[in-house]
């Protein structure tokens, strides 16, 4: 017998390939996604050479510089108890990027198997995944968060699984919304009709066409778990003293208002620049992932 | 229609029980011994037993799930630890605050969102259509606990002309009210005028291309009647569900605008009870506010039906 597989109907490697091309060169065009995808990286950038940088330490005290206006020395100006903001906001970026790139990697890595499984093998698996979704999905996502970090404890690992398991339902259903379309075609139906495993048709035909959308929901994801990382941050259920995060320094500077805004005026402006990225990104990615857009 | 209601509801009733279900299991979450973080600084066996036997922590855990939601059907949501107050009264307590918070968001976005949704998408592709878009998308990357920081440094701090923190009833002092609430209402309702524009746009875009609207303007209409009579009406079913679903986002967005304005509400209770260790609390808020959800979405539903004449005969 010939391995299953070679007599399945496929996709055409070469219109796969051309489709690809189409998608890199209108992604390319995009004018704000490339704006969005610049943005984004800059932090990235900024995040990862942190330590490298010529900064200040971020939790080094200056008492003869209390609450100093920008100037020269501290372009960004200092804090409560004379730390640099700006060595703080660069190592603050590292909390941020982090916690929004691994709060989505956990909602996707649950998420998009339980979509998988939701959506293939429909029946009782699909009527206990979709009921736990929905119930999850009951629950507004800050609340829902802010909960789970509650009773988790306070820290940013915890702040990334609770923002993790509240943004999971969101892949699960865009994932099962994917299968339940993919299975229909011609392609996969003849896959199980010349006995292809579960598992190979899963992996080489249902797989690649979730992975898309779920690439574009990922990036808008990515842009909220940021927002809400700096939500629990200022609420303080995220990143814990001395290490810095953008919403636990927004959450001290509010109390310096009168004294210090530029404590306040600083992260704000980044968590905006880099939400702003990210979602530009996505928005980028949506358009030129979709067919019927030219 | 009364069937297709009823027939939702019985949908929803598997939802709530796995929410409350989720809501019991955020407690077995807590390191370590329960009774340790009721009894504080108390460490007496005695004690602890009794606090044990008290709140039926012996049983197995199915049976204090039973005992819990069972006493949550009955509106017993436990005590709050931090001030003696049934959890439910503490809510009730809360709830209006938050309630006229929400309205006054709502408003405020219904004003900016749908004109600007509208304005948008009959000046597509112009400069106004790419000035509208960058502000809803700007709208929706602001985190709204910095605007509101932003606003009161500006509007109360620098202007003195509104004051930064507190909450006076619409129902005691209207215009008090109003001063002290349109800034956080404001703040509340920014990223949901965005997204209010943004599904305008799109669902004008959608019946702008129809066949009626084109026959509209044949017939020699008016563009302002064939835009508010024809289109609008038409686009405005999915954006009227949209705004139910998205009142109950504004329930949960509440809780940074009321710490940051200070104000009372079901937002600040839950911030507080997490502070205070306060878990009865925490877990009555998330289940009254999932419950909340449910009835939101059910009331969208029911109101996409309503205004969609094929739909309303099909139920």
């Amino acid at each position: 017998m010939t391995h299953a597989s070679e007599n399945v109907s496929v996709p055409d490697p070469i219109l796969v390939a051309k489709r690809e091309n189409r998608v890199w060169k209108k992604f390319r065009t995009h004018r704000s996604a490339m704006v969005g995808g610049g943005l984004a990286l800059f932090f990235v950038v900024v995040a990862l050479f942190a330590p490298i940088l010529p900064i200040d330490d971020p939790a080094a005290t200056d008492w003869m510089a209390v609450r100093k206006a920008p100037s020269l020395a501290h372009p960004f100006g200092t804090d409560e108890i004379g730390r640099d903001v700006l060595s703080r906001m660069i190592w603050g970026a590292q909390a941020s990027l982090l916690a929004g790139v691994v709060s989505v990697a956990i909602a996707i890595g649950l998420g998009v198997p339980l979509g998988i499984l939701a959506g293939y093998f429909s029946g009782w698996v699909d009527a206990v995944i979709s009921r736990c979704t929905e119930a999850l999905l009951a629950a507004p996502f800050l609340v829902l968060a802010i909960a789970l970090a509650a009773f988790l404890g306070p820290s940013l690992t915890n702040a990334m699984i609770a923002i993790g398991i509240s943004t999971t339902p969101i892949f699960i259903r865009l994932t099962r919304g994917q299968v339940l379309s993919v299975k229909a075609e011609d392609y996969v139906e003849s896959a199980r009709a010349v006995g292809l495993p579960t598992f190979k048709i899963l992996r080489r035909y249902i797989f690649p066409n979730v992975l898309p959308p779920v690439l574009v929901q990922g990036t808008l994801s990515v842009a909220t778990a940021i927002i809400a990382e700096a939500s629990l941050s200022f609420l303080g259920l995220g990143q814990q003293a001395p290490d810095p995060s953008w919403g636990q320094m927004l959450n001290i500077a509010k109390n310096y208002l009168h004294q210090a805004p530029w404590m306040a005026m600083w992260p704000g402006i980044a968590i905006f620049l880099v939400v702003l990225g990210f979602n530009l990104l996505g928005d980028g990615l949506r358009d030129a992932l979709d067919p019927r857009e030219k | 229609m009364l069937n297709f209601v009823l027939r939702r509801l019985v949908i929803a009733i598997p939802t709530i029980i796995l929410i409350s279900i989720f809501v019991f299991t955020l407690q077995k979450l807590l390191p370590g011994d329960p009774v340790l973080a009721m009894a504080g600084e108390e460490r007496d066996p005695q004690v602890l037993e009794y606090l044990r036997e008290k709140y039926r922590l012996n049983d197995p855990i199915p049976i204090q799930y039973l005992n819990w939601i069972g006493n949550a059907l009955r509106g017993d949501l436990g005590i709050s630890l931090r001030t003696n107050q049934p959890v439910l009264d503490l809510i009730l307590e809360k709830l209006p605050v938050t309630f006229q918070l929400a309205v006054m968001a709502m408003i405020i976005a219904l004003l900016i969102g749908i004109p600007a949704g509208i304005l948008s998408a009959v000046k597509k592709g112009t400069f106004i259509d790419y000035c509208a878009n960058a502000i809803a998308l700007s709208g929706l990357s602001i985190p709204n606990f910095w605007l509101g920081i932003m606003l009161i440094l500006l509007i109360s701090v620098k202007w003195q002309l509104l004051p930064a923190s507190g909450f006076v009833s619409i129902f005691e002092d209207p215009l008090r009210s109003m001063s002290v609430m349109i800034m956080p209402a404001f703040v509340l309702g920014t990223a949901l005028a965005a997204t209010l524009m943004r599904h305008t746009r799109s669902a004008m875009l959608d019946v702008l291309k129809s066949d009626y609207v084109r026959t509209a303007r044949a017939k020699g209409l008016q563009e302002r009647t064939v835009i508010l009579k024809h289109a609008f009406r038409n686009a405005a079913t999915p954006i009227v569900t949209l705004t139910a679903l998205l009142f109950g986002e504004l329930i949960a967005g509440a809780v940074l605008t009321e710490q940051i304005f200070t104000i009372p509400g079901f937002g600040k209770l839950i911030v507080d009870a997490v502070f205070n260790r306060d878990y009865a609390v925490v877990q009555g808020v998330v289940l009254v506010t999932a419950v909340g959800f449910i009835l939101m979405n059910l009331i969208a539903d029911v109101a996409y039906v309503l205004l969609n004449p094929k739909l309303r005969n099909l139920a």
